[in-house]
């Protein structure tokens, strides 16, 4: 059996589970009213008492958190303590509008490594490794969560993050990298590169990879595996609940172990906001337990999975998670940064020459992934095709200012979307 | 896998004095062979939970439970059978009684079965605390608040509890004095007794324990391990009042 790093929490009775967090449920509703104007505010009009929650099942009489409430927050009306508490600030991936921002204080690091501490650990990744992170260093949080939990198992980390495909390949060689960290569709661009530098996957030292923070298919891990010839896990994080840490594979791969001890998951109907069924599929929904300088209570995460309690092969008693492909917005990701249609919204609406009308269009070119934007023109310009090159340079530049990621922009003439009737807002073309 | 059991666990406790609601949904637990810290401000409702928990108060609602048992609104004198055993705030003990009766009175449940290991804790009590020892024969009312705690404290563990709850073990003693009464505890923690602890004095309550509870206006605001509670605002608000500022 590979080996477990908290066993005290993550292989504990359920019934202790259960226990621990009525307890921890109850302390942070109760923190949240009396330290964050937010949640007094929304419990005040909604006249209901912090005391209402008497068991885990009085969570659902609590409202939802949205990503919206955390946006209208920015930059600090959701931190629960003085900033003087707070020592590290990481934000969202999305870079548009108002991102949303996350604070820890010492205990909430403390917190967040010994958490990915577990999944690189359930990864089988071990202190014998020599592990390469190429997620970015920086606001994202998928960088520094990674670091502080492979330095706190005592592995060898190369934070080599956003490096050009050149120089990850390069490190991975000269230091014989045996686990990568970083998002799948990057580790199939090193994939390509190495096949583009005629070099042979099994003359690398690779064993073993985590990937995370953009959906990514079973087929897709079979590819990875084969072309990098490692084992590939999956973790789940987001950064409202801190990052990296949430959930993670374990050698079993029959859903992501949930860290139940510090995120309460829900799984609801994301129509009616009303439970799903043990074990049905759903939004899922967490409430931190430990946090303390940005508790939130069920927070909406947008992402489509579904809950398994039932015991494990590895010995955890952790429910697992299903891997998540699907969301119940239509929020695209792409590259690890997400991307919502009501931001690219905001920025065709600035201008006149395109309509509201528009598709978010996902494809795979080769190892990497592509965003175009396909967007009407409001009517066809006089000077056809100089003046359309023109609005198109102007708008894709925006909109790659705002969204942070490269995209292709593509115009459409006046009609051709909306005149077939409803259209997909987002076509994922990635996932077979 | 997990090497923790729960021994005590309080789930959703009301209780009421009256039409004042003093505790709103209390949950908390101790594991089998831990020491935990039950922190707050005077009238949070950290003494009202241990009277609740040793039968005192009738909860409104909410489970207490005691080794897999259902406990709430069993009498006192039945719990102590079952293992649980307080030593309440001022001490109470009996003043003209001497030291030596004092201690065997711990184990009145124990004196009617003829338990042969009553002699044996005696020692261990006097191991503990050798001033009760040279002072045996003194009456415990002769005795300076600092003996008395240790006596009640020695008097509770005659009783040989599975839980022992103390209430303020340090209020009103010297500095020194309390100290000693703390380093008791963490003696009593590496022989494996179980104790719930209530203190104002968080640091050195933490210092001891191996996980804590905050409570404010009669609810738990924060629960953690020693360490992260020695590292929390509120904590360190609670313990060096509200405007203190760490340099």
């Amino acid at each position: 059996m590979s080996a477990i790093y908290s066993p005290r929490y993550e292989c504990m009775d359920r019934e202790e589970l259960r226990q621990l967090q009525l307890e921890r449920l109850q302390a942070t509703v109760n923190r949240c009213y009396k330290n964050v104007p937010f949640y007094r505010r929304r419990l005040d009009e909604l006249q209901i008492e912090p005391e209402a929650v008497q068991g885990v099942e009085d969570l659902r009489r609590l409202p939802f958190t949205t990503k919206d409430d955390l946006r209208r927050s920015y930059p600090y009306d959701l931190v629960a303590l003085p900033l003087r508490e707070v020592v590290r600030f990481h934000l969202s991936s999305g870079t548009t509008g108002a991102p949303t921002v996350i604070a820890y204080t010492a205990n909430d690091l403390k917190h967040w490594t010994e958490l990915v501490a577990r999944n690189l650990t359930a990864g089988e990744i071990t202190r014998e490794d020599v592990v390469q992170i190429f997620f970015g260093y920086g606001l994202f949080s998928g960088g520094f969560g990674l670091h502080q939990g492979a330095e706190a198992i005592g592995a060898s980390v190369l934070p080599v993050s956003e490096a050009e495909l050149p120089q990850q390949v390069k490190i991975m060689q000269d230091f014989r990298s045996t686990a990568l960290i970083g998002m799948p569709s990057y580790a199939l661009a090193i994939a390509q590169a190495l096949e583009d530098m005629a070099l042979e996957p099994n003359s690398l030292s690779l064993r073993v990879g985590l990937f995370g923070a953009e959906p990514w298919s079973e087929e897709r891990r079979a590819e990875i595996e084969r072309r990098l010839y490692l084992r590939a896990y999956d973790i789940y994080g987001l950064s409202e609940m801190g990052g990296p840490g949430v959930a993670g594979e374990c050698p079993e791969r029959c859903g992501l172990h949930l860290a139940e001890d510090h995120f309460l998951g829900e799984v609801i109907d994301p129509v009616t906001g009303e439970p799903v069924p043990d074990g049905a599929e759903g939004e899922l929904v967490f409430t931190t337990l430990a946090r303390e300088a940005l508790p939130l209570l069920r927070y909406r995460s947008g992402d489509i999975s579904s809950i398994d309690t039932r015991p494990c092969g590895c010995g955890r008693t952790s429910a697992r998670m299903a891997r998540v492909f699907r969301r119940s917005d239509d929020m695209a990701i792409i590259h690890g940064v997400n991307i919502l249609p009501s931001d690219v919204a905001r920025v065709l609406a600035e201008f006149p020459a395109v309509t509201e009308h528009f598709q978010l269009v996902l494809d795979r070119q080769g190892s990497i992934d592509e965003l175009d934007i396909r967007v009407e023109l409001t009517g066809l310009p006089g000077d056809m095709a100089n003046q359309v090159l023109r609005i198109r340079e102007q708008i894709a530049r925006r909109l790659r200012q705002e969204l942070g990621v490269d995209l292709k922009l593509t115009l459409l003439e006046p009609r051709s979307l909306h005149a077939r009737g409803t259209y997909p807002r987002v076509v994922d073309k990635r996932q077979v | 896998m997990s090497d923790s059991k729960l021994l005590l666990t309080l789930s959703g406790l009301n209780v009421h004095y009256g039409r004042l609601h003093v505790l709103k949904g209390v949950s908390l637990h101790v594991n089998e062979g831990e020491v935990v810290a039950l922190l707050g401000a005077n009238g949070a409702g950290k003494t009202t939970t241990l009277r609740a928990i040793c039968g005192l108060l009738r909860p409104a609602a909410g489970a207490i439970s005691f080794a897999g048992q259902k406990i709430a609104g069993v009498a006192t004198d039945k719990l102590v059978r079952m293992g649980i055993t307080q030593v309440p705030e001022g001490r109470q003990i009996f003043g003209p009684l001497s030291v030596h009766d004092n201690l065997l009175l711990g184990a009145y449940t124990r004196l009617r079965a003829r338990d042969r290991g009553v002699e044996e804790d005696l020692q261990r009590i006097y191991d503990l605390f050798p001033i009760l020892n040279d002072f045996r024969a003194r009456r415990g009312g002769s005795l300076s608040g600092g003996q008395q705690q240790m006596l009640a404290m020695g008097r509770a563990l005659m009783a040989r509890p599975r839980l022992l709850l103390l209430d303020e073990p340090c209020l009103g003693l010297a500095p020194l004095v309390a100290k000693q009464i703390m380093e008791t505890i963490t003696r009593l923690r590496e022989e494996g007794t179980t104790i719930l602890v209530v203190e104002q004095n968080a640091r050195a309550a933490l210092k001891v324990a191996d996980r804590g509870y905050v409570m404010e206006t009669g609810k738990v605001v924060l629960e953690g391990s020693a360490d992260e509670l020695l590292r929390n605002r509120d904590v360190r608000r609670a313990y060096l009042g509200k405007d203190y500022e760490e340099v």
